[in-house]
């Protein structure tokens, strides 16, 4: 539930990245804030250039703060993390093209997390996550090439359960997928957050997408956390932002003006 | 019907053979085409794009295009040679695509760009040339376009390279557009800015506009009437306004796979295909 | 149905059940694409025919040892009995030839071995690190970049003596750099994708990450490389060969075999041009090895 008075699982606190490049430096995130809670999925929705792929790769440990704090389940974290640390926090990538290593097998792909973390059964474990995925056994030793972008996202999910993760980070998961296949896949995440009680954070540029799955979504704009609200609020309309209103217009589809019809407006 | 139709298409269909077995990308489409704006809607595969390029004789080398009749304007498009389609494509049939970076020459500037299209169709001097260009980009809702027209393909964002582009393609005021996902890159924000540009071009041009999107949303609030493609086939043919009402299995599982902001579901439903749709 | 029926119907079968299963199918997919160029298929004849008449040699030259003398039978053109001819003291010159590729074969073997993992070590570390490491071993890897490989060749055998050994040394030393500069740009585009993060967020340590997913990319390319370099190494060897400095007499060797043939080009051209041709078409099959496997190996399939 959200606004519980659980403490928080995930606490990001004042948080900055910064990219160095030719002409200067680029605020990628600039002092955002959030916390999300034990078994909540949260979101977090913003346009191209709005740095929530960035906060996120923050949380995971993939990029290196400028300045901030990120503290999971309590305990503050860095981009240097120890195994069980990792184990804790696994991440499914938007581009299922790109986040399987393509000479390596399926069976090689969900095998390599338990070698790292010398799990036993690994037999099992691989048949079990396959099946939490709906891949048939069939697709174990196929090649990612194999795949349709569908069936490599679920490889990436079971790749990312294996591991029994307390956190799953989400970055825009399906949105290289067509809407029958999303459909799919954002069904599946949903049965398996009931059914681990996972706690998620979900970054999407997809409002559906993100007010489907969470109940309290961050805006982000330019690097900035502009508000956080519930989705029920964000239905009614009730937000505190102009940016947030037209992000809400605009993912409704367009809107033709009346005056846009009338003739003489190109010279 | 006294008029004739802009764009009149019976029984199109492209076919690709490869190591023995054909497949039809584009199976039986027959439509006409007004001064308006029609969606092809589909997933991917569904032949959508194949259907844009069939229409400008763009299908790659192995590919065979095969219709009963495809009408421009009264005009016979079959059977064209290379030269004599260098006076449509470009000049009186134009298309966007999704990726403007890639379609724009990236060591040319923006008015160099736009006024070369201008020239290669029209002719005329260099002066009346810079004109109409700026013109043009100040038609596409740019804000300075004294100030852009200097600037080059990597200085400008995603919406104004889109932007650019559709005034490259404009400026020699092709009678048919045809934009394939050209706004599926961009922003929502910004897409629907440059679906406002298009939306005014048909509206004062009387331009005949084919949007090709796998974007159902933007497909309905944007067009008039929509064509829902799977597998190579028509499967609705409805005005953009009564999609929601839309008859046929597949529209009606589209529709119920996105998830929507206002109308939430505990779970969304799962698209079954019948194969006899396509038999 | 044959044995052959059933192995190829279980490696063409829809859904592989192992992991073996599944490598054999791309090996085959591999062996079929690159059956389709007829110049590679060419390439990879002579090579293979290289390497079983350097296993093969007693075989194939029916007993007659390399080194036999006869000098009653000097300088013979080819005939049924000496297919090539014979050189001048009487050896046979197709037996010395086969016996040649011994030579050839070692060194070729040898300076990869030697060349291609410290190339990839060095490079993968320096791309995948990047910063400072990055900085010193590329300008580490400049620096031997910059010794011309025959000069080398030369002062090394002046130092350490004439002799195979040495000339692998002195050819490793100089052919490591390009394999160096060739992983680490790979590694860097490498390092930068989702699959490699995904296995840092797994904890993976940095060598098991190198090792595992990183080395295996990069080997393709490398291989390619190494087959097409093949033909440079075979020249330089024959090179330090006709100079004296690499295999030293009497054990064939292609190079000494045509510097020993030099000065009766005119009247006896069968001595020079005979290992001169095996020189030539070796180093011709290694690069069309290398082309076929480039065009098998092309990134779009991997």
């Amino acid at each position: 539930m959200s606004g519980g008075r659980a403490d928080p699982l995930v606490q990001v606190d004042g948080l900055s990245v910064a990219f160095r490049y030719a002409g200067g430096i680029l605020m990628a995130v600039r002092d955002a804030s959030i916390a999300v809670t034990p078994g909540e999925t949260f979101g977090i929705v913003g346009e191209s250039g709005s740095g929530k792929s960035t906060l996120l790769r923050a949380i995971a440990g993939l990029v290196r703060p400028a300045g901030g704090r990120i503290a999971i389940a309590g305990e503050t974290v860095g981009p240097r993390r120890s195994r069980a640390q990792r184990r804790a926090l696994q991440f499914v990538f938007q581009d299922p093209y790109g986040s399987l290593h393509p000479r390596q097998t399926v069976d090689r792909a969900l095998r390599e997390p338990l070698a790292i973390h010398a799990l036993p059964d690994a037999d099992r474990r691989i048949v079990e996550a396959m099946a939490d995925v709906d891949l048939a056994p069939a697709f174990r030793f196929r090649y990612p090439h194999q795949l349709s972008g569908g069936q490599r996202q679920r490889v990436a999910i079971a790749r990312a359960l294996i591991l029994e993760p307390k956190i799953l980070l989400l970055d825009e998961p399906t949105s290289a997928l067509d809407v029958s296949v999303q459909a799919e896949v954002l069904n599946l995440l949903a049965r398996i957050r009931a059914a681990r009680s996972l706690t998620g954070i979900l970054v999407s540029h997809d409002l559906g997408v993100v007010a489907h799955l969470c109940r309290r979504i961050a805006v982000m704009r330019h690097g900035a956390v502009l508000e956080i609200l519930d989705v029920e609020a964000l239905r009614r309309g009730e937000v505190v932002h102009p940016y947030t209103r037209g992000l809400i217009a605009a993912s409704r589809g367009y809107r033709r003006r009346r005056e846009d019809n009338g003739a003489g407006w190109i010279k | 019907m006294t008029d004739v139709p802009l764009l009149n298409v019976q029984d199109l269909s492209v076919a690709f053979t490869a190591e023995g077995a054909t497949t039809r990308a584009v199976d039986g489409l027959s439509f006409t085409l007004g001064r308006e704006r029609l969606g092809i809607v589909g997933e991917s595969g569904s032949g959508k794009s194949t259907t844009g390029r069939a229409i400008l004789g763009l299908v790659p080398r192995p590919g065979v295009v095969t219709a009963r009749r495809l009408r421009f304007a009264g005009e016979d498009l079959l059977g064209l040679s290379r030269r004599q389609w260098t006076r449509y494509r470009g000049r009186r049939i134009a298309m966007i695509t999704q990726d403007p970076k890639f379609s724009l020459n990236p060591v040319m500037s923006v008015e160099a760009q736009v006024t070369e299209a201008y020239r290669l169709h029209h002719g005329g001097g260099a002066r009346a040339a810079r004109r109409r260009a700026l013109d043009m980009l100040d038609a596409v809702a740019i804000a300075d376009p004294d100030k852009v027209a200097r600037l080059y393909p990597h200085q400008l964002s995603g919406g104004m390279a889109q932007r650019v582009m559709i005034a490259a393609m404009l400026i020699a005021e092709p009678d048919l557009l045809i934009a394939d996902e050209a706004v599926s890159a961009l922003d929502v924000t910004v897409q629907n800015e440059v679906l406002g540009v298009l939306d005014r071009l048909v509206a004062e041009r009387g331009m005949g506009l084919i949007f090709i999107s796998h974007n159902l949303t933007a497909v309905a609030s944007f067009c008039d009437r929509v064509l829902v493609m799977y597998g190579g086939r028509v499967m609705e043919d409805c005005d953009a306004g009564s999609l929601q009402a839309a008859r046929h299995p597949y529209t009606r599982a589209l529709l119920a796979a996105a998830p929507d902001l206002d109308h939430p579901r505990q779970t969304l439903s799962v698209v079954a295909r019948d194969p006899a749709w396509l038999a | 149905m044959t044995a052959t029926d059933e192995l190829g119907g279980w490696v063409a079968e829809a859904a592989p059940t192992s992991p073996g299963q599944a490598r054999l199918r791309r090996l085959a997919g591999g062996a079929r694409h690159l059956g389709r160029s007829p110049l590679a298929v060419l390439g990879f004849a002579i090579v293979a025919a290289l390497v079983l008449a350097a296993l093969l040699a007693p075989l194939v030259a029916q007993g007659v040892s390399p080194l036999a003398q006869n000098l009653g039978a000097r300088l013979e053109a080819p005939s049924a009995a000496h297919w090539f001819g014979t050189d001048e003291l009487g050896r046979d010159i197709f037996v010395r030839t086969v016996y040649g590729a011994r030579a050839t074969l070692a060194i070729v073997a040898l300076v990869g071995v030697i060349v291609v993992p410290i190339g990839l070590m060095v490079g993968t570390a320096a791309g995948y690190a990047g910063g400072l490491l990055d900085g010193v071993l590329m300008r580490l890897t400049d620096v031997f970049l910059a010794f011309p490989s025959l000069v080398l060749a030369l002062a090394f055998a002046a130092a350490l003596g004439p002799g195979i050994v040495n000339a692998v040394i002195a050819i490793s030393l100089t052919a490591w750099p390009p394999y160096a500069r060739l992983a680490r740009a790979e590694t860097a585009s490498i390092a930068r994708s989702d699959f490699i993060a995904a296995v840092v967020l797994q904890g993976a340590s940095t060598p098991r990450i190198l090792l595992r997913h990183i080395v295996p990319l990069c080997l393709s390319s490398v291989i390619i490389r190494l087959t097409l370099d093949m033909a440079g190494i075979i020249l330089i060897a024959a090179g330090l060969g006709f100079l004296g400095l690499g295999a030293q007499p009497p054990t064939p060797e292609w190079g000494a075999m045509v510097a020993a043939g030099r000065s009766v080009v005119f009247d006896h051209w069968w001595v020079s041009t005979i290992p001169g041709l095996a020189i030539f078409s070796v180093s011709l099959a290694f690069n069309l090895v290398g082309d076929g496997l480039r065009d098998v190996f092309d990134p779009k399939d991997a």
